[in-house]
């Protein structure tokens, strides 16, 4: 176990090393998250309007989505250069602790960008992102989670695909939309300064779809590399 | 002499293209088999099969005495066309990434015995993507010997070598072969690869034309090996 989990750091440690030293991703994607908050702030005038303040939980999430699909697309695709891929997979190493590594880089670098573009979006409709930021910060790390293993099986699945840049949004998306449904929900309410009540079934919902997809996610990696 | 590879009626298809076609090939344990052929005859193919990167259509293989997956990584170091390494990463931290996947030992002197013997001592922090194809090359070959491995499969070693990286990979491989270990060397260079070959196979369009102990008549005169096939 402690192999596996050592073997997981090692490949996450390479990955968030390689991003620190290029920033190409974390880059790219925040000035993405960037300019959609600032064409959302203009199309709407949420200070005004709590109907439209009522959407926060689904437009943030819709900024995250498609910021985090350019941080999921270079997981496997930087492993596609000078046949790195297959140097990983020929390691005497678990595929899962593979699976597991580039999953928690993808996560790091997710939930950065998450943080780095959540002032901004409370500055641009007026909202108290930090009043409930121990709530906002669970529902970050555990639907960036799903984001994040999600991506990782589907880029393994895309990663020698002419067309991955095409495909993944394709396959990511309706797969996790259980989960995107439960942090829509329960980011607008954390948002909104509104109790969870009834709706603590959709923070279940998302541990669950966590939990399911990272152990089919440990096993279906072995298959997918090496199809 | 016991066989470390065994390859037996193998066949690989791309598609309708049969790139490998009944394959039977042994090395012995120690030996340094040079795999020679033209281009597309099927020597890359067949040696991503021995390193289990890739499955024959049919036939069998077996590799020493490894059973398991995790067993067949830790016996093959493999030096392919793509090299695997990364541009991003400096040369100390791409050799001390593969040696934290096969959990080698004593990483630092390691690392100063491979800096060292590939003469990349002064640029093991720079970014691989900064090295010359030759120095990249020097570099993968430090890899795939990294982890001690008992069999060693190197396709197209010699490319973008100079006279002294391509005197420093035959000592490696003498080396490898004073050690007990099976290397297999894949090549069109023949001179290169005669001069240190004990035995020679040589593949033509997919199947194998030739099979038999290196000769000094060989190494004197290379050329002569496609006589033998004709």
């Amino acid at each position: 176990m402690t192999d596996f989990f050592r073997h997981a750091w090692t490949i996450a440690a390479k990955d968030l090393r390689t991003e620190i030293r290029n920033r190409e991703v974390i880059s790219a994607a925040a000035s993405f998250a960037l300019v959609v908050l600032l064409m959302f702030g203009f199309a709407f005038d949420p200070s005004s309007n709590f109907e439209v303040r009522s959407l926060t939980g689904g437009l943030l999430w819709i900024i995250y989505v498609f910021a985090g699909i350019l941080i999921l697309n270079r997981g496997f695709a930087r492993e596609t250069v000078n046949d790195c891929l297959g140097a990983l997979t020929a390691a005497p190493i678990s595929p899962a602790s593979i699976f597991i590594g580039k999953a928690f880089a993808n996560w790091v670098l997710l939930v950065a960008m998450e943080l780095i573009s959540l002032p901004l979006f409370g500055m641009f409709y007026d909202i108290r992102v930090y009043d409930r930021f121990g709530d906002l910060l669970i529902i970050l790390a555990l639907g960036s989670w799903a984001l994040s293993i999600i991506g990782t099986i589907f880029g393994a699945v895309t990663a020698n695909n002419r067309l991955r840049e095409l495909m993944l949004p394709v396959l990511v998306f309706p797969m996790v939309l259980p989960a995107l449904m439960a942090c829509v929900e329960l980011t607008g309410l954390a948002l909104l300064n509104e109790p969870f009540g009834d709706s603590i079934a959709w923070l279940k919902l998302l541990v669950g779809f966590d939990i399911i997809f990272t152990l089919l996610g440990s096993v279906l990696l072995e298959p997918v590399l090496h199809q | 002499m016991s066989s470390a590879i065994s390859v037996k009626k193998v066949f690989k298809y791309f598609g309708n293209f049969a790139a490998l076609r009944s394959v039977d090939l042994e090395a012995p344990a120690g030996s340094v088999l040079a795999l020679l052929g033209r281009n597309g005859a099927g020597k890359t193919t067949l040696l991503e099969i021995l390193a289990g990167h890739s499955r024959p259509s049919s036939g069998e293989i077996s590799i020493g005495e490894a059973r398991s997956r995790e067993e067949l990584s830790r016996a093959i170091g493999f030096v392919g066309h793509g090299q695997r390494l990364y541009d991003d990463l400096t040369a100390e931290e791409n050799l001390k990434f593969f040696a934290a996947l096969y959990d080698v030992g004593d990483i630092d002197s390691k690392l100063e015995e491979w800096f060292s013997r590939t003469g990349l001592a002064r640029f093991r922090r720079s970014r691989v993507g900064e090295f010359s194809r030759g120095m990249r090359q020097r570099l993968a070959i430090a890899r795939a010997f990294l982890h001690d491995p008992d069999i060693l499969l190197l396709d197209e070693p010699w490319t973008a070598l100079d006279d002294r990286a391509i005197e420093f990979l035959s000592d490696l491989i003498e080396d490898a072969h004073a050690k007990q270990r099976t290397v297999v060397v894949c090549s069109h260079q023949l001179r290169e690869a005669l001069s240190i070959a004990t035995e020679v196979a040589v593949l033509e369009r997919g199947s194998l034309a030739y099979r038999g102990p290196n000769t000094d008549e060989l190494k004197a005169k290379p050329e002569s090996l496609y006589e033998h096939i004709s």
